[in-house]
């Protein structure tokens, strides 16, 4: 293959030899396809050190997704519970034995009356009140028997609580002023004593006294406290004192607890700061006594629980995102030691006509892609072990989308962020020294 | 219209306390289509030269017109537009991208030249063809031989029909023979009308130029006009003589 040449026509330019050409448009960008092409070529030029690199972010990516999703989930589940107390809901419980104790010396009795709870209706925004005894009883229903909560209440408790009834209907105020032996049962006992059968119309007995069944609630599930809602026979409440509970004399009119219902729309912390006055006003408290009886706004044991696992959501977060900077770190790392091994390609391309800003472009988009492709496999091992751990640990996780869609953009991020400086680095090359670097 | 015009072209260096004079007052003009070679002994400043005329570089002192364009105080990114537009470069050590094959490394001026990805290939292909590659285009630089390897920089240097070739010693790491096919290709593109720039230390090979400057101690010394020795009839002769192959 001798030298002797002939030029194209497109190099023979212009009339003859020697003649030089008018300035050609300028140079324009380097297009991204191009460079997104040559990006991954000189990743894959090193394949077992992009791998390597790469996994960085991928497990920072991966943990940020997984930790997202059970903190998401971990909370979803305690609220769905705390909702399932009832919306709206307050709960007036005795206060601690002690701090009354100490001062009336009339030691161990209960001091929530029925009657406190029927005046609490008075309160403006409060809709339904229920005064509650529970004691724990043998219910028993032909051969089958089981032992359960029997809780005496007010017909106001399934509103207060937002039960549904599965079947049958609620005692009605009727009956419960008539203290009538009928009784509503939670899914659970429903099922231990009647299994399929339709309990509705039965008869169970609670301490050799019979009941009719009336009516079936609808299942709840676990409260925050992992007890389970449906076992419990809900009777009306002096049915439960006379019938049931009935040997204290003491204190016949006490209550167990009371709880309440606040009107949609209205201000919990205002409902519940009346009700605290009124308490105190019918208890007969002076300014300066503490209250006796304890109040909680279900709404701030809500926000409570979602606060901490709020924080516990971060902190994991946070754990995980030291993971991405570490990632992003290694990301920069090789990105440098890529400049440097590359110099006098850095070089020939200044020569043959790159801007600096062709240079720059090239290396965060190296970088970028690097981290972006540790992102996407992290993405897939994050969603994968989030489902995994719901199934293997049972654990309630709720794949984050905004998490995924967070954990992408952090790694791009991450990628531009720590591969701008071995970038610009690359981009300030002086061409001459770096053509002349081996 | 000139290509090269120069006048007191200096160039100093900061070298410890003090500076190096690497080039001093260079005054000359070159026009189109002229093969120049640039000789002197090893430190004399022919590479500093080069730079400069490349836009590589920039003068301490003096002015500098490509193609009647005054660039010697335009900013990096102003001057990569002109190497891409205007100028080619051929190194002795060929610098072609490891992981390209030629068609890639003889593309990339046009990439940089925002020219669309069809016309890049079929000017890279031609371009190859051109220069005898057209066989070798999938081929990395591992693949090919020095001499093939320089023809694919030649390629490279070309694409973007320039008005000027760079050459630093661009024999320098081939064997005689090998050398003297790379000047017959050079000769040919110049004959073309591609003016060539030339830095060498050996005067067997700046015989192929139509002129040769000398330089000394960082000046130009000697700037005279020659008869250019013809690279392909010596090639065709060495056949004729020996019956010997090109790699
Ligand atoms: N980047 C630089 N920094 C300092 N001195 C330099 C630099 N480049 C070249 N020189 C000096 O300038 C002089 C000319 O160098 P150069 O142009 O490379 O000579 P040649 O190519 O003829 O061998 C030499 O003395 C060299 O040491
Ligand atoms: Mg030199």
């Amino acid at each position: 293959m001798n030298a002797p040449v002939a030029l194209p026509a497109r190099l023979a330019r212009g009339a003859g030899a020697g003649q030089t050409r008018a300035a050609p448009v300028a140079a324009g960008g380097l297009d991204l396809l191009e460079a997104l092409r040559s990006a991954l070529g000189a990743l894959a030029a090193n394949k077992l050190r992009a791998v390597l690199t790469g996994l960085g972010i991928f497990i920072g990516v991966a943990a940020v997704i997984a930790t997202a999703s059970i903190g998401a989930g971990a909370r979803q589940q305690v609220l769905g519970q705390i909702q399932s107390l009832g919306a709206n809901l307050l709960v007036i419980w005795p206060g601690s034995v002690n701090q009354a104790g100490v001062r009336l010396g009339a030691g161990q009795r209960p001091n929530l009356t029925w009657d406190d709870a029927q005046g609490l209706l008075e309160v403006p925004g409060i809709v339904a009140v229920s005064g509650n005894i529970r004691g724990q009883n043998q219910v028993v229903a032909g051969n089958a028997n089981w032992s359960t909560s029997v809780q005496g209440s007010d017909p106001d408790l399934f509103a207060v609580q937002d039960w549904a009834l599965e079947d049958g209907r609620f005692f009605t105020a009727e009956e419960a002023r008539g203290a009538r032996k009928v009784v509503v049962l939670g899914a659970t006992v429903a099922e231990a004593l009647f299994g399929d059968e339709g309990a509705v119309g039965q008869e169970i007995r609670v301490r050799s006294t019979p009941f009719e069944v009336i009516g079936v609630l609808a299942r709840k599930g676990q409260n925050p406290m992992g007890q389970d809602q449906d076992d419990v026979a809900v009777i009306p409440f002096w049915t439960a004192r006379r019938s049931v509970m009935g040997a204290n004399r003491v204190w016949a009119r006490g209550v167990n607890w009371i709880s309440l219902k606040v009107e949609d729309g209205a201000d919990m912390g205002e409902a519940a700061e009346e009700v605290r006055s009124l308490m105190r006003q019918r208890h007969r408290l002076a300014a300066n006594e503490p209250d006796d009886f304890n109040l909680r706004n279900m709404s701030d044991v809500a926000a409570t629980f979602d606060a901490s696992a709020k924080t516990l959501s971060m902190l994991l977060a946070s754990a995980a995102a030291v993971s991405l900077l570490v990632g992003g770190i290694g990301v920069m790392n090789i990105m440098l030691v890529s400049v440097t091994e590359r110099t006098r390609e850095i070089g020939l391309r200044l020569a043959i006509g790159a801007r600096r800003r062709d240079i720059l472009a090239q290396f965060l988009i190296e970088a970028v892609v690097l981290a972006l492709l540790g992102g996407a496999v992290g993405v897939a091992a994050g969603i994968g072990l989030s489902h995994a751990l719901g199934r293997v640990a049972g654990w309630p996780t709720l794949i984050q989308m905004d998490a995924v869609a967070l954990a992408v953009g952090v790694s791009a991020l991450t990628g531009l962020f720590f591969g701008y400086w071995p970038a610009r680095r690359a981009a300030r090359l002086d061409p001459i020294a770096a053509l002349r670097h081996d | 219209m000139l290509l090269i015009e120069t006048r007191d072209l200096t160039k100093h260096y900061a070298a410890g306390e003090g500076t190096v004079a690497a080039l001093s007052d260079v005054s000359l003009a070159v026009s189109p289509g002229e093969f120049v070679a640039a000789m002197g002994p090893s430190g004399s400043g022919k590479s500093t030269f080069l730079n400069l005329i490349g836009c590589l570089d920039r003068p301490t002192r003096g002015a500098y017109r490509l193609v009647g364009e005054d660039v010697s105080r335009l900013p990096p990114d102003r001057l990569a537009g002109i190497r891409n537009r205007r100028l080619g470069f051929v190194f002795q050590s060929f610098n072609l991208l490891p992981r390209a094959d030629a068609l890639a490394n003889v593309e990339l001026p046009l990439v940089y030249g925002s020219v669309g990805r069809r016309e890049r290939r079929e000017r890279a292909a031609a371009m190859l063809a051109l220069v005898g590659l057209g066989e070798r285009m999938h081929h990395r630089p591992s693949q090919l031989s020095g001499g093939q390897q320089q023809r694919v920089a030649i390629a490279r240097a070309l694409v973007n029909e320039p008005d000027l070739i760079l050459a630093d010693e661009p024999t320098g790491a081939l064997d005689s023979r090998t050398g003297l096919e790379i000047m017959a290709l050079l000769q040919g593109m110049n004959r073309e009308g591609v003016a060539v720039l030339m830095v060498t230390h050996d005067a067997e090979v700046a015989r192929f130029a139509s002129r040769c400057l000398r330089f000394y101690d960082g000046r130009l010394v000697a700037d005279e006009a020659q008869a250019p020795a013809a690279a392909s009839a010596e090639l065709a002769a060495l056949d004729g003589s020996s019956g010997a192959h090109a790699a």
